[in-house]
């Protein structure tokens, strides 16, 4: 149950070692918060991040295939167990798969479309579903500004960026009066070992950038947050902007 | 059945929950029998400051109202009630008074239920003379999660009763409750008021009352937003009921609550802020006269003063307040003036703090007063680094022997419960007896986890 001052009791992360989840989880973590549960593919990364955690919040690894969407709502129902409520649940996994030559076999599209958007719309669901009989609840999920306008480079990542956004703000919306409600999350270009090696783009940011934006808006009613900020009027802009136009941007 | 948000007094951690205002008993028993896994709650008036009377995603009774319990009446020879639990001590006052009875106990708001005030054993400014709402019941009557209802008493299920009393509706819902009341000469109060220039004066002066019997209320609203000498200055008003002669005039007895103000719908967020409540703090204690003064108050004036304000709890804006309430033994003034300087440390500004010394304790296990000093204070819930100047004082709270008040807790951890109340529990024992399937539950007790041993 969360508390009166905005401590949840229960964080769950859904990708135990993304750099902008465990940030995010990291400012979430202030005395009160009694579990943290880490679910991941790769139980040691999460366990070397659940060690370098001080205080008395207790940690726990769960496994999970981010791919099987099948198993999301087994996966909802193994971290909620003994009628422990879920306070917030953090959706940060997800693949990148840069440099993908989709064109010379574009059945690869399946790869990062399982997890980004079929496994992530299923877990969305599980945990809203959750969360309703809960009463209460707020999910984070981490989408990506490359969903707002999907651009050349990369379009099967941000087509699958901009489905979960689109389909989160829709579920949001249908949740109106259950007490359970989704933020949105759409960093730029984070440096992080998910993008090492690859050309920092204009408005960059870091995992704790990013993770101290979220912690502001967690306990308040906002549906969309942009990290940086000033990339909410970049993207309204970009957004509008006629094909020819963002065709010429140089965006690289 | 319809879906509700919630949320105490304090407008913090709203849940839903599925609501039913109950027609009769037998509708509370229908609710309550078929109840699902996350269990239901009674709420009253919602004045708990915190989630004592919410329940996210299951479902609560609201029982504001006469329509639950056996009717009203006052025996005018004996002073006892009958009032069933949805009556607010407001509805009860306009009938008593003008007939020469007050409530036994009052908190600071008159817009309670009888039932809420058992379950939460309140206290009020007498509670040194008089102890707290639950030395004053005689019985009630009780519907356990099975559907059946029980008298309790201290003579006739004493143990269940007092674990009733203060048990935060997690025993059973309380259907009706029969009640002293005191009887009173007129409807004023006599009051001395006093402002005391620093912290030391304060505490000095409280700890005399009582041990003469001269008064039977006594509280004292402490200044924390002073810097320097001046913090924990104060204002200690004491008395009590006025008789006829020194209330004067015919209608002695004339008893005209109003609300006479509401806050504005909207309120802009920062509006109670640093500045703004420093400024309250110097003209409340500007506004007491310098020496001792001795005068005659109305009720609501004296016991009752925000009541005229309706929802002042919305003058914090979205965010919300919480109130930290907690009590530390007689000896603990050290603690006091630490918690004290912690807050003041950190900038946090209180609109209202006070402080009252309290009597010995009862015989509910989960009932807050005892024997010690008790300091309120409220603040605004977004505070930043507010978790964690909490979690220090806590623990300074609990190290002294303290406790918090649970009806206004919103957000200590269940490890302050079972330090806090040694008897928890025995508590705990006697509820799982009274309720065998945890048909009750709240978003409270989940927090605290007061249904758990550890």
């Amino acid at each position: 149950m969360k508390n009166g001052v905005g401590v949840p009791q229960n964080i769950v992360l859904f990708g135990g070692t993304s750099e902008i989840g465990q940030a995010v989880v990291s400012a979430l973590l202030q005395p009160g918060v009694a579990r943290l549960t880490l679910v991941a593919r790769d139980l040691d990364g999460s366990a070397t991040f659940g060690d370098s955690i001080e205080g008395d919040t207790e940690v726990e690894i769960v496994r999970f295939d981010a791919a099987d969407h099948s198993s999301m709502a087994a996966v909802v129902e193994e971290v909620s167990a003994n009628g422990r409520d879920i306070d917030v649940a953090v959706i940060a996994h997800g693949v990148l798969a840069e440099g993908t030559d989709y064109y010379a076999d574009p059945s690869a599209v399946h790869g990062l479309l399982a997890v980004n958007m079929t496994a992530t719309a299923a877990l969305l669901y599980a945990l809203a579903a959750r969360m309703r009989v809960q009463g209460y609840g707020r999910i984070i999920l981490l989408s990506s500004v490359a969903g707002v306008r999907v651009r050349k480079g990369n379009p099967v990542y941000g087509a699958s960026k901009a489905a979960v956004d689109s389909l989160a703000l829709a579920v949001d919306h249908e949740l109106e009066g259950t007490g359970v409600s989704i933020l949105v999350v759409r960093p730029g270009f984070v440096v992080s070992k998910m993008t090492t090696g690859m050309k920092k783009a204009p408005f960059s940011s870091t995992p704790e950038a990013v993770a101290q934006i979220v912690a502001r808006a967690v306990n308040s009613g906002t549906t969309i947050v942009y990290a940086p900020t000033v990339l909410r009027w970049v993207f309204g802009i970009f957004r509008l902007l006629p094909q020819a136009v963002w065709r010429r941007l140089p965006l690289g | 059945m319809t879906k509700q948000r919630l949320s105490g007094w304090g407008r913090t951690a709203w849940t839903v929950a599925d609501t039913v205002s109950p027609a009769d008993e037998t509708e509370v028993r229908g609710t309550v029998v078929s109840a699902g896994s996350r269990g239901v709650i009674a709420r009253g008036l919602g004045r708990s400051y915190g989630a004592a009377a919410q329940n996210a995603g299951g479902q609560v009774l609201l029982m504001p109202g006469t329509a639950v319990g056996r009717p009203y009446s006052l025996d005018q020879t004996s002073g006892n009630v009958t009032a069933p639990a949805g009556m607010s001590l407001d509805d009860i006052l306009k009938d008593s008074v003008p007939r020469g009875w007050f409530v036994p106990v009052t908190p600071g708001t008159r817009f309670v239920t009888v039932g809420g005030a058992v379950a939460s054993d309140i206290h009020g400014k007498n509670h040194h003379f008089d102890g707290s709402f639950g030395q004053h019941v005689l019985s009630m009557r009780v519907m356990l999660s099975s559907g059946d209802v029980v008298n309790l008493s201290p003579r006739e299920n004493a143990a269940w009763f007092w674990a009733t009393v203060g048990g935060m509706g997690l025993t059973g819902v309380i259907l009706d409750v029969d009640f002293r009341m005191l009887p009173v000469e007129s409807s004023r109060v006599r009051v001395e008021t006093e402002r005391l220039a620093d912290f030391d004066a304060v505490v000095a002066a409280m700890s005399t009352d009582g041990d003469d019997g001269t008064y039977r209320y006594s509280v004292s609203w402490v200044d924390l937003v002073a810097t320097g000498k001046a913090t924990g200055r104060g204002v200690l008003t004491r008395g009590d009921h006025a008789t006829a002669s020194e209330a004067g005039g015919k209608e002695v007895l004339a008893y005209d609550p109003k609300v006479r103000v509401a806050a504005p719908p909207w309120v802009p967020n920062q509006l109670l802020n640093k500045f703004s409540i420093k400024a309250f703090n110097e003209l409340w204690f500007r506004k007491a006269p310098a020496r001792r003064h001795v005068g005659i108050e109305s009720i609501p004036t004296f016991f009752h003063p925000l009541d005229g304000v309706r929802s002042w709890n919305t003058l914090y804006g979205v965010q919300g307040f919480i109130q930290y309430q907690f009590i530390v033994p007689l000896g603990e003034v050290e603690i006091l003036r630490r918690v004290i300087e912690a807050f003041a440390g950190q900038g946090v500004a209180s609109f209202l703090a006070v402080l009252k010394r309290m009597g010995p304790s009862n015989e509910a296990p989960m009932s807050f007063p005892t024997e010690g000093w008790t300091l309120t204070l409220d603040m605004a819930a977004g505070i930043k680094g507010l978790p964690e100047l909490l979690a220090r004082v806590d623990g300074m709270v609990l190290d002294a022997g303290g406790r918090h008040y649970l009806a206004k807790d919103s957000h200590v951890a269940p490890q302050a419960v079972r330090l806090g109340y040694p008897r928890f529990a025995e508590w705990l024992d006697v509820r799982d007896e009274m309720d065998p399937g945890r048909k009750w539950n709240s978003d409270l007790a989940r927090r605290l986890s007061l249904l758990e041993r550890g």
